[in-house]
C-alpha cells in the first residue's frame, strides 16, 4: 500500500484537529505515516494511533521550538527520501505554507495549495481546490516529484480508524540554514472558548452594522455554538480582533451557515465567505450587496432582530 | 542598503476573472493592479529606507501590463523598479516563478532586505516567499505584525501564525514577509505621481537571468490542471422587510434547514 505522509500540527503535543483531518484524508490514499516533530509526544501518541496513523516517525530535539520552520523541512525532507510516500500532506496553516514552500523549492517538487479534497484516480494523486473567491473549482495534480500538498481545515471531517502505530525516533541532520531565524518568544493565543473560524460549522459575524457592539452577535453565536466572525470595517476600527477577520486580508471560511449582521458585503468580505453552504443577512440597507448573496435575508436593525432570533433559538433548546 | 519588494499585477477582483480554456492559465489581459497586499511590503519597504536611508527597488515578474504594478510602488516612493517580462514565462507555476525572481534579486546585487507581502491576491498561494528564500539559501521572517532593524544587520520581528505570536531574530540579509496589519499604506500623493514618471524602470529577459526558457512557463510546469468548473453564481434567496416578525421567519428557514 503506497504511503502518504502527514505532517502533524501541533500545540505542545496536542494534534490540532486539522492533523486528525489529515490522517483521514491519508488513509483514502494510502497508508498513513505521521511525522511529529517537538516536545509533547505523549499527549499526540493516542490521538495518532486513534486516527489510524501506521507509523509515526518522531523526533524531539529542541531546535523544532527554537528556530523557524527550516528544521521542520529539514526533517520532513529526511522522512520523505527515506519513505517514498506517494503524497506528502501538509495542513494550510502560515507555518505549514512555508514548510511547503521550501520543501518544494529544495527538491523540486510540484506543489498545490489548500486543497479541499485530495484523492488518487487514474494512478495519480489529485488535489481539488476552491479558487478566486470560491467561484471556480479546480482539479490539478503533480507532473514531478512526491506531490506537497498543504489542505484547508475542514476539508475533510476526521474520523477515528484506530490502528497500532510503529514508533520511530529520527534525528536527520539539520542543513546550515535551520537555525537562521531563532525564535526568542512564544506566546500560544488563549482559546475563546468558541469554535475556530476555520473549523466552525456556523458562523455569525458583525460588521459596520454593530457600532462596536458585538454582544448580540456574541449571544446568537453562543446559542447557535458557532464561532464569531468580524467584517475588516469592525476590525480596523478595534471592536474586534484581526484573527477573527473573514475577508480577503483576513480569514477564508466556508461553514454549513454564515449569519452577517450589519454586514453590508463589500467584495473582498465576500471573497472570505462566499462558499458558506447556506448565507443569511440582517442590514438596515435593502441595497446591502450582502443581500445578493444570502439565502434568506432579513432588512432590519440587527438590534431588534438577532436578540429575538437568540432568545427564540434558547427557548426552542431548552424546551427539548 | 538595497531594499528590494516583491510586487504582483493582478486581474481586478471586482472584475471578471477567468481561466482560459486553452490552456487554464488565469486571464491577464483584463484590468489590473498591485495586489492589495503588496501595498503593505511596499509601505514597510519605504519606512526602513526613510528610517536608515537606503534605495528601494520594486520587482515583478509578469507580462507587458505587469509594469503597472512597479509604477504604483514607484508612485508610493520606491525609487526604481525592475521588471521581468518574456513570453517564456506564461504559465509559470510558482516554482518558477521564485526561480525567476531569485535570480533577479541576485542579479539587483548586494540587497540587504527582501520585502513581500503574505500572498497574492489571485492565487493566493502564500508559497512564494519561502520559495525565494529556499533558493537564495536566505532566512525568512514569514507572516510579520511588525519588524525592527534597530540592530545593525540584524532583523527581529513579531509575527502572528496561527496558534500562537512569535518574536524572531536573524541576520541580513533577510527576507521579510509582512501581513495587512503592520501598517496602513501610503496614498501616493500628486507629487509622487508626478516624480514616479521620471523613476527608472529596467526591463528584463530570461536570457538576462541566465535561464533557460525551457525551465519555466507551462512546459516546465510541476503541477498541471486537470479540470476548471466554474460554479454557477448564487441566486438570491428569500428577502424580508422587519415588521416586528422576520426575527420569528428567519427562526423558520433556520429550522427548515436543520441548523436548529
Amino acid at each position: 500500500m503506497p504511503e502518504v505522509l502527514v505532517l502533524i500540527d501541533h500545540v505542545d503535543g496536542v494534534p490540532r484537529r486539522s492533523s486528525l483531518e489529515l490522517l483521514t484524508l491519508a488513509r483514502g490514499l494510502g497508508e498513513p505515516v505521521a511525522v511529529f516533530l517537538g516536545n509533547g509526544y505523549s499527549n499526540a501518541r493516542e490521538a495518532l494511533a486513534e486516527y489510524g496513523a501506521t507509523t509515526i516517525y518522531r523526533d524531539d530535539r529542541a531546535e523544532y521550538e527554537q528556530y523557524a520552520v527550516v528544521p521542520k523541512v529539514d526533517a520532513l525532507a529526511a522522512v520523505a527520501g527515506a519513505v517514498q510516500p506517494v503524497a506528502v500532506l501538509i495542513p494550510a496553516t502560515a507555518e505549514g505554507k512555508e514548510i511547503a514552500g521550501r520543501l518544494s523549492a529544495r527538491n523540486e517538487w510540484g506543489l498545490i495549495t489548500d486543497a479541499i479534497d485530495v484523492r488518487i484516480a487514474e494512478g495519480r494523486v489529485e488535489a481539488t481546490q476552491s479558487v478566486l473567491a470560491g467561484n471556480f473549482t479546480v482539479v490539478s495534480t503533480v507532473a514531478a516529484g512526491v506531490p506537497i500538498i498543504t489542505v484547508k481545515a475542514s476539508a475533510v471531517e476526521a474520523t477515528p480508524a484506530p490502528a497500532e502505530p510503529a514508533e520511530v525516533s529520527v534525528d536527520p541532520e539539520f542543513s546550515p540554514h535551520a537555525t537562521a531565524v531563532r525564535i526568542t518568544d512564544r506566546a500560544v493565543r488563549g482559546a475563546t472558548g468558541r469554535p475556530d473560524l476555520s473549523e466552525a460549522k456556523i458562523i455569525v459575524s458583525g460588521g459596520r452594522g454593530t457600532g462596536g457592539d458585538f454582544s448580540p452577535v456574541e449571544a446568537l453565536a453562543d446559542a447557535l455554538e458557532a464561532g464569531v466572525g468580524a467584517s475588516r470595517a469592525a476590525v480596523d476600527a478595534g471592536w474586534y480582533p484581526h484573527s477573527q477577520q473573514v475577508g480577503q486580508t483576513g480569514k477564508t471560511v466556508s461553514p454549513m451557515l454564515y449569519i452577517a449582521c450589519g454586514i453590508s458585503g463589500a467584495i473582498q468580505h465576500r471573497a472570505g465567505m462566499q462558499t458558506s453552504k447556506t448565507i443569511v443577512a440582517i442590514n438596515t440597507d435593502k441595497e446591502a450587496p450582502i443581500f445578493d448573496l444570502a439565502d434568506f435575508g432579513v432588512v432590519g436593525n440587527l438590534f431588534d432582530v438577532v436578540p429575538a432570533v437568540t432568545e427564540r433559538i434558547r427557548a426552542r433548546k431548552s424546551a427539548g | 542598503m538595497k531594499i528590494v519588494v516583491l510586487v504582483k499585477h493582478v486581474p481586478e477582483a471586482s472584475g471578471n476573472r477567468v481561466f482560459s480554456e486553452s490552456d487554464h492559465t488565469l486571464d491577464r489581459t483584463v484590468s489590473g493592479l498591485l495586489s492589495e497586499l503588496d501595498e503593505y511590503a511596499v509601505e514597510q519597504a519605504l519606512r526602513v529606507a526613510e528610517a536608515g536611508g537606503g534605495e528601494v527597488v520594486a520587482l515583478t515578474v509578469g507580462p507587458g501590463a505587469a509594469t503597472e504594478a512597479v509604477t504604483k510602488a514607484l508612485q508610493m516612493g520606491a525609487h526604481r523598479g525592475v521588471h521581468v517580462v518574456d513570453d517564456a514565462v506564461h504559465g509559470s507555476d510558482a516554482p518558477a516563478t521564485s526561480r525567476i525572481l531569485a535570480a533577479a534579486i541576485a542579479r539587483i546585487g548586494e540587497v540587504g532586505l527582501v520585502v513581500t507581502g503574505i500572498a497574492s491576491t489571485d492565487a493566493g498561494m502564500s508559497v512564494v516567499p519561502a520559495m525565494v528564500a529556499e533558493r537564495l539559501g536566505l532566512p525568512l521572517l514569514g507572516s510579520t505584525v511588525e519588524f525592527s532593524l534597530a540592530d545593525a544587520g540584524a532583523i527581529t520581528a513579531r509575527r502572528d501564525i496561527d496558534a500562537a505570536t512569535e518574536t524572531v531574530a536573524a541576520q541580513l540579509p533577510a527576507i521579510v514577509a509582512v501581513t495587512d496589519r503592520s501598517g496602513e499604506p501610503r496614498y501616493p500623493n500628486f507629487k509622487n505621481i508626478t516624480a514616479a514618471k521620471k523613476k527608472p524602470i529596467d526591463t528584463w529577459n530570461l536570457a538576462d537571468l541566465g535561464i533557460a526558457a525551457e525551465s519555466v512557463g507551462l512546459v516546465a510546469a510541476l503541477s498541471s490542471v486537470v479540470a476548471v468548473t466554474q460554479r454557477p453564481p448564487r441566486t438570491k434567496g428569500e428577502i424580508v422587510i422587519d415588521n416586528g416578525d422576520a426575527a420569528e421567519q428567519l427562526v423558520q428557514f433556520l429550522v427548515g434547514n436543520r441548523f436548529v
